[in-house]
Order: structure tokens, then sequence, then C-alpha cells
């Protein structure tokens, strides 16, 4: 187990696959999140859910860093002989968008407390205060970051179904190691 | 020569010191309706990482009778209307007004009855009453300076703290202090 941690050429480690589904929980859970608390109607329901999503937002920010950290320190499992030429050229490009997304969320909902001139300020977790990011403060900002946040969150929700759908159709249609290597490091090596 | 300089300095003297230097109780002594005109209500609550947030209540009505052998039988009441907040932000003044906080639609008064007024010194008094809010009733205190009294006009500072939870308005703690900083000057006018 103790070597499981890390990553190897043919498997992911524990510690990749206990970020990935972390975050793809809180990615998820941050989506309903968002939907829910613009759309409930007691304004006090909706101030705590808000606080709630800017916590959560913030412990995904720091989860994705250590997660691109940990990628780019680490062996990265080369794709099983499954996996067709086409696949092997798409699947990076939306491993990389997956990536790109899991930053530019939290990113653009910092600065859109940031800019807003509610100035309430973030305090994830009621723990402590993180700072604004340095960006101006005005309605019309405040407007573009929600909007932005809102196309980045429903293009990154799609990209989400679309990484799922393909994880599916490796395991039950060209029933590879795709899937299940994400599952425990083990089971890599069961299915090959 | 010098003595009339003198003199005369000291009389100028007693022209510019401000009226409320040297107030006679009997002089303050009567019953004053709160004017509007020259009052204002206001208050901060404090914001984790420093700064604030003020506002002010832009209306609001009330009494303060000065009993003429007793300070200490002198009254205040006054009413808040919270649907009168402003913070000149208006989606934060709705977010007051609302359930999550003031609920001005099923509770539209803010209501304050001092029980005791205690005298602690020429021109302060700490005054101790009921603090009425979204039905829920503590005592509360809060220092008033006399600011002065001229042809019937009398001016307060009063300030005080107050825990705004114990009125069931805790929503936004601990991002917002829970302890409502008021700045409130009272202008009374007699009758």
């Amino acid at each position: 187990m103790t070597t499981m941690i890390t990553n190897s050429p043919t498997r992911y480690g524990w510690a990749s696959i206990i970020l990935h589904w972390l975050i793809a929980l809180i990615f998820i859970g941050q989506f309903v999140l968002g939907f829910i608390m613009v759309r409930i109607e007691s304004q006090r329901a909706a101030f705590e859910l808000i606080q709630l999503h800017k916590s959560f937002g913030f412990l995904l920010l720091g989860l994705v860093i250590l997660r691109i950290a940990w990628r780019l320190g680490n062996a990265t499992p080369a794709l099983p002989s499954s996996v067709g030429a086409l696949e092997r050229r798409t699947a990076p490009v939306a491993h990389f968008a997956l990536y790109a997304f899991q930053l530019a969320l939290p990113f653009s909902g910092w600065a859109l407390v940031s800019v807003s001139m509610l100035e309430i300020p973030s305090m994830p977790f009621s723990l402590f205060v993180i700072p604004n990011l340095p960006l101006a403060m005005s309605d019309a900002a405040e407007s573009f970051w929600t909007e932005a946040h809102w196309y980045l969150a429903y293009a990154g929700i799609a990209l989400v179904v679309l990484h799922a759908l393909a994880a599916l159709r490796h395991h039950y249609w060209l029933r590879d190691s795709v899937l299940v290597r994400m599952i425990t490091p083990s089971s890599a090596q069961d299915v090959e | 020569m010098y003595a009339r300089i003198l003199g005369l300095a000291a009389f100028a003297a007693c022209l510019a010191m401000p009226v409320f230097a040297a107030v006679a109780l009997s002089d303050a002594a009567g019953s004053y309706t709160i004017s509007p005109a020259g009052s204002s209500i206001r208050f901060t609550i404090g914001k984790a990482g420093g700064g604030g947030f003020d506002g002010a209540f832009a209306r609001f009505k009330g009494t303060i009778r000065i009993d003429n052998s007793d300070v200490g039988r002198s009254a205040v009441n006054l009413t808040i209307y919270p649907e009168s907040v402003g913070t000149g932000q208006g989606r934060i003044d709705a977010f007051l007004r609302s359930d999550a906080v003031f609920d001005a639609a099923n509770s539209p008064e803010i209501k304050f009855r001092s029980t005791s007024v205690k005298r602690t010194s020429d021109t302060t008094a700490l005054v101790t009453g009921q603090l009425t809010a979204r039905g829920k009733t503590f005592a509360e205190k809060f220092t008033a300076e006399l600011g002065g009294l001229k042809g019937g006009t009398i001016k307060f500072h009063v300030t005080g703290k107050v825990l705004r939870s114990r009125y069931g308005m805790d929503v936004g703690t601990p991002i917002y202090s829970n302890v409502v900083n008021f700045d409130m000057t009272l202008t009374g006018k007699r009758g």
C-alpha cells in the first residue's frame, strides 16, 4: 500500500485517485449548489448558501493547485493499447481543458466576489479571511464576472459529462482499464 | 484700564462659550418631541479583515422627557421603522428589510423604552431601557451626551452597542460582527 501513493508508468497512485474523486465531488456539488443558491427564495438561506459555495470554491482551488503540482511531479500512466489513435490525440486536449476549467471556475468566482460592490469578505468555513483579487470594483465588473462564472460552469459541467461518458465507454464498451485504474491502484493490473 | 480690558475679555468669553457648557437642569427640564430634521440614527458593523458596514434609518419618532427635580426620572422613547434602512446599496437594503434581518413586513417597528437614566457627568447620562425588535426584548444601555440647548431645542449625541444575535438577526456572523455600534444625534423640540 505504501508504494501505491505515487503514480507509476502503469497505474495511478492513491494520491491521484483521491484528489480526482474529491475534486469531482466538489466540482459537481458546486454546480448544483450554485444553481440552487441563486434561485432560492429565502434571502437568509441564499446568503448562507453563497458563503458555503465560496468556502468550497476556495477549498477546490487549493486542491486543484495541489493536484496540478502532484501531476507535474509524478509519472503519468500510459494509456492502454485499446485506446485508438484519435483518442490518443484528443484525450490530452480534453484533460488539459478539464484542468483549465478547474482553475478558471474558482478564479472567476474569486474575481466576482472581489469586484462586487457588496464587498462581502471571503471567509471560507468561517476560518480566516481571504483577500480580494486586485481588481476594480463596479457593478459592470460584477455583471461581467457573474456571466463569465456561469458560462464557465455550464461549459465545465458539459465537459465533465463528456469525460464521464468517455470513461463509461471504456469500461462497458471497450472493456479496458481506463475507468477502473482511477478507482484503485491495483485494479489497473487486474484488468490488463 | 487693564481691569476694563479684562472685564470685556471675560464678557466676550461668556458670549463665545458653547451654549451646552452650562445648561442648568431647570432650563432643560420638559418634554421634547424628536425632530427628524436635526436627528440621525446611524449604525456600523465591523467586518472580518477590517473595515465596516454603515447604514442609517431615515424614519423614526420619539420623545425625551427631562424631569425637573430628578434626572433619574427622565425618560426616552424611540421607535425606529426598519423599512427605512439605507446603506447606499439597494441590494443590501433589500436584504436588511427581508426576513433575513429585520423582517420589516412582519415587524415594522423597533422600539426602545427607557427604564432608568443615570447622570454620569454634567453633560452625560447612561440610559438603560428595553429594546424590542422582531418580537424579542432585551435590556440595552446607551450613553447620551448633551450637545446643546437653545430656544426650546435640545440635542443629544447617543452611542451604544447592541448584540444583533439576540434579536434573531445573527445572519452573516462571523463575517460581520455581532456587535452593532449605534451613533445617533437626537434633536428634540419642546412640546
